[in-house]
């Protein structure tokens, strides 16, 4: 049972190069060691807070994208938690949601093809248009 | 509720700053020049702008997509005032939230 999560947290802005690789590698283990999958990690640079987090008004944001089970994003927070320069983490399961686009854009794809179809929901009215 | 100018309309206004991020006028602050009665005033027919552009996801991450229902005080604006449908504001707003949690967005007030 391996769902997809996606981890983002933000570490305190003058956080070395290496040690932001460093708190990196050991979260990818961590995915490792209990049977999960890294998929993507994801430096997006640093960036202005919306509101002041420990006393900080930017921070660096990561995105770690992985599959694992429910215990695995337990123990990644825990550690996130427990490590001095991550200021805050989200983690959001995201397996659902790219099940319900996929199947969103299989439609579409679908009434392209065949744009007589019965139009219903949301494409109803535009679905010719984009053939024509 | 004579309030014409729907944040669909001033989202498409270019924002190409990454530093300092600043949400267009939305709706709710900006036009309220509804008369008394507010019925001579001819009013568009508010559409969902997730439907009408047939935007899928609606991410946390995706702040530009956000940012413009979101009022300048941090409030996210209801639907009567934003014209986005029952499905697409449940989702805006579970996005607006999580957008929140991660500072991506402010509880109150302006994005300091």
């Amino acid at each position: 049972m391996n769902r997809t999560y996606e981890l983002m947290f933000i570490v305190r802005p003058d956080m070395t190069e290496e040690d932001q690789d460093k708190l990196i590698s050991t979260l990818e283990t961590a995915v490792t060691s209990s049977g999960g999958q890294v998929k993507n990690m994801e430096k997006m640079g640093k960036r202005r807070l919306a509101y002041t987090v420990r006393k900080f008004h930017d921070g660096m944001y990561m995105l770690l994208t992985f599959e694992g089970g429910g215990g695995l994003v337990h123990e990644l927070e825990r550690r996130l938690r427990v490590s001095e320069p991550v200021i805050k983490f989200l983690s959001v399961r995201i397996d659902e949601e790219q099940k319900r686009l996929a199947k969103v854009k299989a439609l579409r794809d679908s009434k392209r093809k065949v744009p007589p179809a019965t139009p219903t929901a949301e494409a109803a009215g535009e679905a010719p248009a984009v053939t024509a | 509720m004579a309030d014409e100018t729907r944040p669909t309309s001033t989202s498409s206004a270019p924002d190409g700053h990454s530093g300092e991020r600043r949400p267009p006028r939305s709706g709710p602050g900006g036009g309220r020049e509804g008369g008394p009665g507010g019925r001579k005033y001819f009013r568009r027919k508010k559409v969902c702008k997730f439907c009408v552009e047939k935007i899928d996801s609606i991410n946390y991450k995706d702040v530009r997509l956000l940012a413009p229902f979101v009022a300048e005080s941090g409030k996210i604006v209801p639907r009567r005032l934003s014209g986005v449908c029952t499905p697409h504001q449940r989702r805006l707003s579970l996005a607006i939230k999580q957008a929140r949690n991660i500072a991506l967005l402010p509880f109150a007030g302006r994005a300091a």
